[in-house]
Protein backbone atom coordinates (compact mmCIF):
# COMPACT_ATOMS: atom_id res chain seq x y z
CA UNK A 1 0.00 0.00 0.00
CA UNK A 2 1.47 3.33 -1.01
CA UNK A 3 1.34 6.48 1.09
CA UNK A 4 -1.29 8.01 -1.19
CA UNK A 5 -3.55 5.00 -0.70
CA UNK A 6 -3.08 5.26 3.07
CA UNK A 7 -4.18 8.90 3.00
CA UNK A 8 -7.15 8.08 0.81
CA UNK A 9 -8.22 5.21 3.08
CA UNK A 10 -8.02 7.43 6.19
CA UNK A 11 -10.06 10.08 4.43
CA UNK A 12 -12.63 7.55 3.17
CA UNK A 13 -13.06 6.22 6.71
CA UNK A 14 -13.35 9.77 8.05
CA UNK A 15 -16.01 10.53 5.44
CA UNK A 16 -17.95 7.38 6.35
CA UNK A 17 -17.84 8.22 10.07
CA UNK A 18 -18.94 11.79 9.44
CA UNK A 19 -21.71 10.63 7.14
CA UNK A 20 -22.92 8.07 9.68
CA UNK A 21 -23.05 10.73 12.37
CA UNK A 22 -24.78 13.30 10.18
CA UNK A 23 -27.43 10.78 9.10
CA UNK A 24 -28.12 9.01 12.38
CA UNK A 25 -27.73 11.56 15.17
CA UNK A 26 -30.78 13.46 16.34
CA UNK A 27 -29.19 16.69 17.55
CA UNK A 28 -28.73 19.47 15.00
CA UNK A 29 -25.26 20.50 16.22
CA UNK A 30 -23.98 16.94 15.84
CA UNK A 31 -25.23 16.87 12.28
CA UNK A 32 -23.16 20.01 11.68
CA UNK A 33 -20.10 18.35 13.27
CA UNK A 34 -20.60 15.39 10.93
CA UNK A 35 -20.71 17.70 7.94
CA UNK A 36 -17.47 19.35 9.11
CA UNK A 37 -15.82 15.93 9.37
CA UNK A 38 -16.90 15.07 5.82
CA UNK A 39 -15.51 18.38 4.56
CA UNK A 40 -12.22 17.67 6.29
CA UNK A 41 -12.08 14.26 4.66
CA UNK A 42 -12.41 15.95 1.27
CA UNK A 43 -9.67 18.43 2.20
CA UNK A 44 -7.37 15.57 3.21
CA UNK A 45 -7.99 14.00 -0.19
CA UNK A 46 -7.07 17.25 -1.94
CA UNK A 47 -3.86 17.64 0.05
CA UNK A 48 -2.89 14.00 -0.56
CA UNK A 49 -3.38 14.34 -4.31
CA UNK A 50 -1.47 17.62 -4.29
CA UNK A 51 1.43 16.00 -2.41
CA UNK A 52 1.64 12.83 -4.51
CA UNK A 53 0.37 14.20 -7.81
CA UNK A 54 2.50 15.06 -10.84
CA UNK A 55 2.71 18.88 -10.49
CA UNK A 56 2.83 19.92 -6.83
CA UNK A 57 4.67 23.15 -7.63
CA UNK A 58 1.49 24.59 -9.20
CA UNK A 59 -0.05 24.66 -5.67
CA UNK A 60 -3.58 24.11 -7.01
CA UNK A 61 -4.74 21.53 -4.48
CA UNK A 62 -3.10 23.51 -1.69
CA UNK A 63 -4.89 26.76 -2.54
CA UNK A 64 -8.14 24.87 -3.09
CA UNK A 65 -7.95 23.53 0.46
CA UNK A 66 -7.44 27.07 1.80
CA UNK A 67 -10.55 28.28 -0.04
CA UNK A 68 -12.52 25.22 1.05
CA UNK A 69 -11.58 25.97 4.67
CA UNK A 70 -12.88 29.51 4.28
CA UNK A 71 -16.13 28.12 2.88
CA UNK A 72 -16.34 25.69 5.82
CA UNK A 73 -15.97 28.62 8.20
CA UNK A 74 -18.78 30.51 6.49
CA UNK A 75 -20.94 27.38 6.47
CA UNK A 76 -20.37 26.71 10.17
CA UNK A 77 -21.24 30.31 11.09
CA UNK A 78 -24.49 30.29 9.11
CA UNK A 79 -25.40 26.76 10.25
CA UNK A 80 -24.94 27.54 13.93
CA UNK A 81 -26.88 30.79 13.54
CA UNK A 82 -29.73 28.77 11.99
CA UNK A 83 -29.62 26.26 14.86
CA UNK A 84 -29.78 29.07 17.42
CA UNK A 85 -32.67 30.72 15.56
CA UNK A 86 -34.59 27.41 15.40
CA UNK A 87 -33.92 26.82 19.10
CA UNK A 88 -35.22 30.27 19.97
CA UNK A 89 -38.28 29.75 17.82
CA UNK A 90 -39.24 26.20 18.81
CA UNK A 91 -37.29 25.60 22.06
CA UNK A 92 -35.76 22.44 20.66
CA UNK A 93 -32.72 21.38 18.69
CA UNK A 94 -33.99 17.86 18.11
CA UNK A 95 -34.26 17.33 14.37
CA UNK A 96 -37.14 14.84 14.69
CA UNK A 97 -39.31 17.63 16.12
CA UNK A 98 -38.51 20.16 13.38
CA UNK A 99 -40.55 18.80 10.50
CA UNK A 100 -42.97 21.49 9.32
CA UNK A 101 -41.52 21.37 5.83
CA UNK A 102 -41.88 17.59 5.60
CA UNK A 103 -44.21 16.67 2.74
CA UNK B 1 4.00 4.83 5.31
CA UNK B 2 5.77 5.75 8.51
CA UNK B 3 4.43 4.43 11.84
CA UNK B 4 3.93 7.99 13.04
CA UNK B 5 1.57 8.59 10.12
CA UNK B 6 -0.43 5.48 11.02
CA UNK B 7 -0.66 6.53 14.68
CA UNK B 8 -1.84 10.03 13.73
CA UNK B 9 -4.45 8.53 11.43
CA UNK B 10 -5.71 6.22 14.18
CA UNK B 11 -5.95 9.12 16.66
CA UNK B 12 -7.85 11.17 14.09
CA UNK B 13 -10.29 8.37 13.36
CA UNK B 14 -10.82 7.61 17.07
CA UNK B 15 -11.55 11.29 17.68
CA UNK B 16 -14.06 11.26 14.84
CA UNK B 17 -15.74 8.08 16.14
CA UNK B 18 -16.06 9.53 19.64
CA UNK B 19 -17.29 12.87 18.25
CA UNK B 20 -20.10 11.04 16.50
CA UNK B 21 -20.99 8.48 19.18
CA UNK B 22 -20.75 10.10 22.64
CA UNK B 23 -23.99 11.13 24.33
CA UNK B 24 -22.86 14.37 25.96
CA UNK B 25 -22.54 17.14 23.38
CA UNK B 26 -19.65 18.93 25.11
CA UNK B 27 -17.65 15.70 25.03
CA UNK B 28 -18.52 15.41 21.33
CA UNK B 29 -17.13 18.89 20.68
CA UNK B 30 -13.91 18.02 22.53
CA UNK B 31 -13.49 14.79 20.55
CA UNK B 32 -14.08 16.81 17.39
CA UNK B 33 -11.22 19.12 18.38
CA UNK B 34 -9.00 16.03 18.82
CA UNK B 35 -9.97 14.80 15.36
CA UNK B 36 -9.19 18.18 13.78
CA UNK B 37 -5.81 18.32 15.55
CA UNK B 38 -5.04 14.89 14.13
CA UNK B 39 -5.95 16.08 10.65
CA UNK B 40 -3.63 19.08 11.14
CA UNK B 41 -0.82 16.67 12.09
CA UNK B 42 -1.54 14.66 8.93
CA UNK B 43 -1.24 17.85 6.87
CA UNK B 44 2.11 18.62 8.50
CA UNK B 45 3.38 15.16 7.55
CA UNK B 46 2.19 15.70 3.99
CA UNK B 47 4.47 18.78 3.67
CA UNK B 48 1.56 21.20 3.81
CA UNK B 49 2.66 23.26 6.79
CA UNK B 50 0.60 26.33 6.01
CA UNK B 51 -2.62 24.33 5.64
CA UNK B 52 -1.82 22.44 8.85
CA UNK B 53 -1.49 25.59 10.90
CA UNK B 54 -4.51 27.14 9.20
CA UNK B 55 -6.46 24.01 10.14
CA UNK B 56 -5.49 24.46 13.80
CA UNK B 57 -6.42 28.15 13.67
CA UNK B 58 -9.72 27.74 11.86
CA UNK B 59 -11.05 24.42 13.14
CA UNK B 60 -9.52 23.82 16.57
CA UNK B 61 -9.58 27.53 17.32
CA UNK B 62 -12.65 29.07 15.78
CA UNK B 63 -15.13 26.39 14.80
CA UNK B 64 -14.74 24.34 18.01
CA UNK B 65 -15.36 27.47 20.10
CA UNK B 66 -18.32 28.39 17.91
CA UNK B 67 -19.83 24.92 18.37
CA UNK B 68 -19.31 25.00 22.14
CA UNK B 69 -21.03 28.40 22.21
CA UNK B 70 -23.95 27.01 20.19
CA UNK B 71 -24.20 24.03 22.58
CA UNK B 72 -24.37 26.37 25.57
CA UNK B 73 -26.79 28.79 23.89
CA UNK B 74 -29.20 25.98 23.02
CA UNK B 75 -28.88 24.55 26.55
CA UNK B 76 -28.06 21.06 25.32
CA UNK B 77 -24.94 20.53 27.40
CA UNK B 78 -26.31 17.63 29.45
CA UNK B 79 -26.85 14.19 27.98
CA UNK B 80 -30.45 13.46 26.94
CA UNK B 81 -32.44 10.67 28.58
CA UNK B 82 -34.07 9.58 25.35
CA UNK B 83 -32.34 7.90 22.42
CA UNK B 84 -29.82 10.10 20.63
CA UNK B 85 -30.41 8.42 17.27
CA UNK B 86 -33.06 9.21 14.70
CA UNK B 87 -35.89 6.80 14.07
CA UNK B 88 -34.49 5.32 10.86
CA UNK B 89 -30.91 4.99 12.07
CA UNK B 90 -30.69 1.21 11.59
CA UNK B 91 -30.52 1.58 7.80
CA UNK B 92 -27.13 3.26 8.19
CA UNK B 93 -25.79 -0.02 9.62
CA UNK B 94 -26.04 -1.36 6.07
CA UNK B 95 -25.38 1.81 4.08
CA UNK B 96 -22.27 3.14 5.84
CA UNK B 97 -20.18 -0.08 5.61
CA UNK B 98 -21.34 -0.38 2.02
CA UNK B 99 -20.18 3.19 1.30
CA UNK B 100 -16.80 2.62 2.92
CA UNK B 101 -16.43 -0.75 1.24
CA UNK B 102 -17.01 0.70 -2.22
CA UNK B 103 -14.60 3.59 -1.54
CA UNK B 104 -11.89 1.29 -0.16
CA UNK B 105 -12.27 -1.16 -3.05
CA UNK B 106 -11.96 1.69 -5.55
CA UNK B 107 -8.88 3.11 -3.79
CA UNK B 108 -7.08 -0.23 -3.51
CA UNK B 109 -7.84 -1.35 -7.06
CA UNK B 110 -7.38 1.95 -8.87
CA UNK B 111 -4.76 2.09 -11.60
CA UNK B 112 -4.58 5.90 -11.39
CA UNK B 113 -2.60 5.81 -8.12
CA UNK B 114 1.06 6.60 -8.87
CA UNK B 115 3.49 4.00 -7.55
CA UNK B 116 6.59 6.14 -7.05
CA UNK B 117 6.91 8.74 -4.32
CA UNK B 118 7.65 12.19 -5.81
CA UNK B 119 10.07 14.50 -3.97
CA UNK B 120 8.62 16.79 -1.35
CA UNK B 121 7.19 19.95 -2.94
CA UNK B 122 8.08 23.37 -1.57
CA UNK B 123 5.03 25.23 -0.28
CA UNK B 124 6.55 27.98 1.81
CA UNK B 125 4.43 30.87 2.98
CA UNK B 126 6.16 33.04 0.36
CA UNK B 127 5.15 30.70 -2.46
CA UNK B 128 1.59 30.49 -1.19
CA UNK B 129 1.35 34.25 -0.86
CA UNK B 130 2.75 34.73 -4.37
CA UNK B 131 0.20 32.31 -5.80
CA UNK B 132 -2.66 33.90 -3.87
CA UNK B 133 -1.75 37.39 -5.00
CA UNK B 134 -1.09 36.64 -8.67
CA UNK B 135 -2.77 33.53 -10.08
CA UNK B 136 -5.61 33.13 -7.57
CA UNK B 137 -6.34 36.78 -6.78
CA UNK B 138 -9.90 36.71 -8.15
CA UNK B 139 -10.93 33.64 -6.10
CA UNK B 140 -9.35 35.30 -3.07
CA UNK B 141 -11.49 38.40 -3.54
CA UNK B 142 -14.61 36.29 -4.06
CA UNK B 143 -13.93 34.26 -0.93
CA UNK B 144 -13.58 37.51 1.01
CA UNK B 145 -16.96 38.63 -0.30
CA UNK B 146 -18.52 35.25 0.57
CA UNK B 147 -17.14 35.39 4.11
CA UNK B 148 -18.46 38.92 4.62
CA UNK B 149 -21.89 37.95 3.31
CA UNK B 150 -21.94 34.81 5.49
CA UNK B 151 -21.00 36.79 8.57
CA UNK B 152 -23.69 39.42 8.00
CA UNK B 153 -26.20 36.68 7.22
CA UNK B 154 -25.31 34.75 10.38
CA UNK B 155 -25.76 37.85 12.52
CA UNK B 156 -29.11 38.65 10.89
CA UNK B 157 -30.38 35.08 11.27
CA UNK B 158 -29.34 34.85 14.90
CA UNK B 159 -30.72 38.30 15.81
CA UNK B 160 -33.42 38.28 18.45
CA UNK B 161 -36.72 38.40 16.62
CA UNK B 162 -39.23 40.99 17.73
CA UNK B 163 -42.69 40.14 18.95
CA UNK B 164 -45.03 40.66 16.00
CA UNK B 165 -48.65 41.50 16.65
CA UNK B 166 -49.96 39.34 13.81
CA UNK B 167 -48.93 36.07 15.44
CA UNK B 168 -49.37 36.55 19.17
CA UNK B 169 -48.78 32.91 20.07
CA UNK B 170 -45.09 33.13 19.35
CA UNK B 171 -42.75 33.96 22.20
CA UNK B 172 -39.26 35.21 21.54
Amino acid sequence: MTALQGCLLISALLFAIGFAGAVTRRHAILVLIGIELMLNAANLNLIAFWRFGPHPEALTGFIFVLFSMAMAGAEAAVGLALIIAIYRHKKTSNLDEVKELKG
Amino acid sequence: MSPFFVITGIVTLLGAVFAMSLRNLVHCALAMAVAFSGIAALYLQLDAQFVGFAEILVYVGAIAILIVFAILLTRSGEAPEKSVLTSGAWTSLILIPLLFGILAWAILHSSAVPRDLPPAPVATVKNVGDALMTKFVLPLEIIGLVLTAAMIGAVIIALKEENKNENPGRKS
